[in-house]
């Protein structure tokens, strides 16, 4: 929903705004001015037969987002993090398009916690400063943006070789790093003009190319820039830093959600050999050792009174007994209301209800947090797969009692965060800093939560509970009530006054039936339930409920009426033109107008939703044996305005297929008297590789809008398309997730 | 105490105790970051590294255990079938976050090593023990079986 709130924000106050070009300017001087010594390589400085270039010393041309270095590399400066989303090849696309770069002389680095230089742009609209990934923000934000910088770096280029050859700008062409002029035979490389572009002013407007003449962005498979890396064992994640004298930490926290430290004793944990200090943080106790081994051996040994006056005590059994009493309980805010759904539903010629439930979820990203702080008097370093640099950056300041700008955060590849790592409390970073605080800053400190942490840790997908009533009336009109029970996730953190409006948290309820079908008649209302196990966005948030409970009843109506589920649905899609081209390409690609082959235990299941300005469609076809769902093949077709990186956008919706299922099959984080019962992938199941449909294509809308997001909007069709064919396939209606096909027949019956 | 390995075909030694995993002493002690860390259970896979050829979860295996014993970690893969698995991963672009995929190419290279063509059942077993939160599955069971085929393929005249 967010992204609507974008949408309207942005409209409200004209478009995003990017960076003036006196900002720009100043950066580019202040860059030139010698982080590379202007050295001129002998035997370089010559391509072709103009041979200009070797006049102007090697120098790199240096702006906010784009590098070009006397070795001919571009490294693109990405202001976002790279958690397999796909960023470091998407953005680096958008720069090398506009600068008509090759493809091969393209790289690609963190760009350094600073606003507003880095901010992301999408939230600026809502008054939000600050640099972070999430959203699925990346790309769209930067559209603009990188296309900007690329188009005027290559002028820069362009103006160097014009200005050298004594030849006119506009004679001068650009094509695959290479810049030349036909009819003098110049031609020179990006690295060797790149040191004379330096010096050429930075052209105050710059003409874009016309997407009709893109080669780069939307080519079908464009490598990515990271694959060889993270093949060969070499990309480097906060977990593998290491710092002379680095020592490593863990920290024992409390067993229940907002437990404190009472007191503790180290006697045992000091004794073990290799660790070096037991110091008391704000969130718990932390054990400082040589390495990891040691650390872990320290904690196990350390022993901790915990008061649990103010925790969370409360089962998952009581605290759902409770939702469902909230969800007929009269207190709640309004999300969306139009016509009379109350007396329509009275009137309905076809009408279901259903009741549903949905877990904690944790995001269990396979590396675990991890961060790394070297804390100085005037200085305090961070190495961490940080999602939100400017919050991050403000909450070890505000430990450190250093000022932001003293705060350095360098941004390593993540091993996965799908939402884990953008804490509006900065957990993970605070806890490192804190430690490097506590230990005075005596040497570099590694703090790595162990999966026992991460699992038990908090920072769920918020346990939901939905009701809902819909119906048709005499006239064919849809008729929907819903109450959604849950807790916030924005309520309590800096997000709330910007984004909580009316006590309304649009994370909770976004992607509800109001916002995704035309309804005469809706009232869709939401109880905050409060709760002490802390809550996060996971990837794709609210939508991973609100479209579920949605794409299932909009079914069940459509089988109650007796009507083709696509067929149905594209009658309520006429305001909806993208949810209706994108479900009829998936339908197509599926073979729906066929008909299903009526083998015991096959069925096949639709469902469609927008989050994040995409919108994604899934044909899902199972077979059940017992009790046991197999997804065998997936059909998706997603839009997301122009495709920047294909191949980028498959994969990511290959991912959240895969990630949207193991929620959807296997995926709950229970609590019994507020402790959590899983620890680790034993008890926390997570989807393998024999789980994995053997058949998964993707389709893509061909599209000239702008791009919207692909790292979230692949998971939330998935889990209803596959409950959708499953009730084709057994007439069982699942209702409570993850799938239990044992007891939603037992309760069926 | 000393323990004394081969890793990557050299000899290392290593003083510490012998019941850690050999996962921390690869990473802590021999700095080799290449190995990763994920569940300390061997429930997930990220550790695998191959002892004498065959693989095995780093982080639930006490170094003092393999002492004396030959280790290859990601930094050191070089046989033919690991060779054909990494060049597949960066072909068909497999990895996303990137985390758990030394511990993926580890045992898909050690499948091929005793399974030049495995069949999807075999890819299936071979491959459960390791995760991969972002789902790259449909890529890694079609670059095993692309590295399969490449394997398979006569080497080009004059290699």
């Amino acid at each position: 929903m967010y992204a609507r709130y974008l949408e309207e924000a942005s409209r409200a106050s004209g478009s995003a705004p990017s960076l003036t070009r006196r900002q720009f300017l100043g950066l580019t001087t202040l860059a030139g001015s010698g982080l590379t010594l202007g050295v001129l390589l002998p035997g370089c400085g010559s391509a072709g037969p103009g041979g200009g270039a070797a006049a102007a010393p090697a120098a790199p041309l240096e702006m906010p987002f784009v590098r070009i270095a006397p070795d001919n590399t571009v490294t693109v400066i990405s202001k976002h993090l790279e958690a397999g989303q796909g960023v470091w090849t998407g953005l680096p696309a958008i720069v090398a398009e506009e600068l008509d770069a090759s493809w091969e002389q393209m790289r690609v680095e963190s760009a350094p916690a600073k606003v507003p230089m880095y901010q992301n742009l999408a939230f600026v609209p809502l008054g939000v400063h600050a640099q972070f990934t999430g959203g699925s923000t990346a790309v769209a934000n930067s559209w603009e943006q990188l296309r900007q910088a690329g188009a005027t770096a290559r002028a820069m280029l362009v103006a160097a070789a014009a200005q050298q050859w004594g030849v006119p700008a506009a004679e001068v062409i650009v094509s695959e790093g290479v810049v030349a002029h036909t009819a003098s035979g110049h031609k020179a490389s990006f690295g060797e003009l790149a040191g004379s572009a330096a010096k050429q002013p930075v052209p105050a407007k710059v003409t874009l190319k016309d997407p009709a003449s893109f080669r780069i962005i939307g080519r079908e498979k464009l490598p990515r820039l990271d694959s060889r890396a993270k093949s060969t064992g070499v990309q480097q994640y906060a977990i593998d830093v290491r710092l002379p004298g680095m020592m490593t930490a863990v920290v024992a926290r409390p067993r229940r959600f907002g437990g404190k430290v009472k007191s503790f004793d180290a006697t045992k944990a000091r004794a073990v050999a290799g660790v070096v200090d037991v110091v008391e943080i704000p969130r718990g106790v932390a054990v400082v050792a040589r390495d990891t081994w040691s650390a872990k051996k320290g904690r196990e040994a350390l022993s901790v009174t915990w008061d649990e006056s103010a925790a969370e005590k409360r089962g998952t059994a009581q605290l759902l007994r409770e939702y469902r009493a909230l969800g007929r309980g009269k207190q709640a805010v309004t999300a969306a209301q139009a016509g009379d759904a109350d007396k329509a539903l009275m009137h309905a010629v076809h009408r279901v209800e259903g009741e549903f439930e949905f877990p904690y979820l944790a995001h269990a990203t396979m590396e675990p947090l991890t961060a790394v702080c070297a804390l100085s008097a005037d200085k305090c370093e961070i190495w961490a797969g940080c999602q939100m640099q400017t919050p991050d950056q403000a909450a070890a300041a505000a430990i450190t009692g250093l000022k932001p700008e003293q705060v350095f955060i360098y941004t390593l590849a993540a091993g996965g965060t799908f939402g884990r790592r953008a804490t509006p409390d900065s957990d993970f970073v605070s806890e490192v800093t804190s430690i490097a605080k506590a230990t005075g800053g005596k040497y570099p400190v590694r703090l790595i939560w162990t999966r026992e942490d991460d699992i038990t840790g908090g920072r769920y997908r918020p346990l939901n509970y939905h009701r809902i009533e819909a119906g048709i009336d005499k006239d064919g009109k849809l008729a929907w009530r819903q109450r959604i029970v849950g807790q916030s996730i924005l309520i309590g953190t800096p997000f709330e006054p910007v984004l909580v409006k009316n006590g309304l948290d649009p994370t909770a309820v976004g992607g509800n039936a109001a916002e995704e079908y035309d309804l005469d008649h809706v009232h869709v209302s939401w109880t905050q339930a409060k709760v002490g196990v802390p809550v996060l966005w996971w990837r794709s948030v609210e939508n991973t409920h609100t479209a579920y409970s949605k794409e299932v009843m909009i079914d069940e109506l459509a089988q109650a009426a007796g009507e083709d589920p696509v067929a149905f649905r594209l009658k309520f899609l006429g305001k909806h033109p993208r949810h209706a081209a994108a479900l009829k390409l998936a339908a197509e690609k599926a073979g729906w107008d066929r008909p299903f082959p009526q083998e015991k235990g096959r069925g096949r299941g639709i469902a469609v939703h927008e989050s994040f300005g995409s919108v994604v469609a899934q044909v899902a076809e199972v077979t059940v044996t017992g009790d046991r769902i197999a997804v065998d093949r997936v059909v998706c077709a997603v839009d997301c305005g122009i495709a920047v990186t294909p191949d980028v956008v498959k994969a990511q919706m290959q991912s959240a297929i895969g990630y949207g299922l193991s929620a959807a099959l296997l995926g709950k984080i229970t609590l019994t008297d507020g402790h959590v019962d899983q620890s680790n992938f034993h008890q926390y199941q997570v989807l393998r590789l024999q789980d994995m449909p053997r058949s998964v294509e993707v389709y893509i809308v061909p599209s000239t809008n702008a791009p919207s997001g692909v790292g979230e909007p692949g998971t939330p069709p998935i889990a209803p398309a596959v409950a959708n064919a499953v009730r084709a396939a057994t007439g069982i209606r699942l209702h409570t997730l993850p799938f239990d096909l044992a007891a939603a027949r037992r309760a069926s019956a | 105490m000393s323990i004394k390995l081969t890793v990557n075909g050299e000899s290392r030694e290593l003083d510490v105790d012998p019941d850690m995993p050999l996962l921390w002493a690869i990473r802590d002690h021999l700095e080799l970051a290449g190995t990763k860390f994920g569940c300390g259970m061997a429930l997930c896979g990220a550790c695998t590294v191959h002892i004498d050829g065959q693989p095995t979860r780093s982080c639930v295996t006490p170094v003092g255990s393999v002492a004396g014993k030959s280790i290859t970690t990601i930094e050191g893969l070089a046989s033919p079938a690991g060779k054909a698995v990494q060049q597949a991963w960066i072909a068909l672009d497999v990895p996303q976050c990137g985390y758990c995929q030394s511990g993926q190419i580890m045992s898909a290279a050690a499948l091929l090593g005793a399974n030049p063509q495995p069949s999807d059942a075999d890819i299936d077993a071979a491959m459960s023990g390791n995760i991969c939160r972002c789902a790259t599955y449909v890529r890694i069971r079609a670059a095993i079986h692309q590295a399969a085929t490449a394997l398979a393929a006569p080497k080009p005249a004059g290699s």
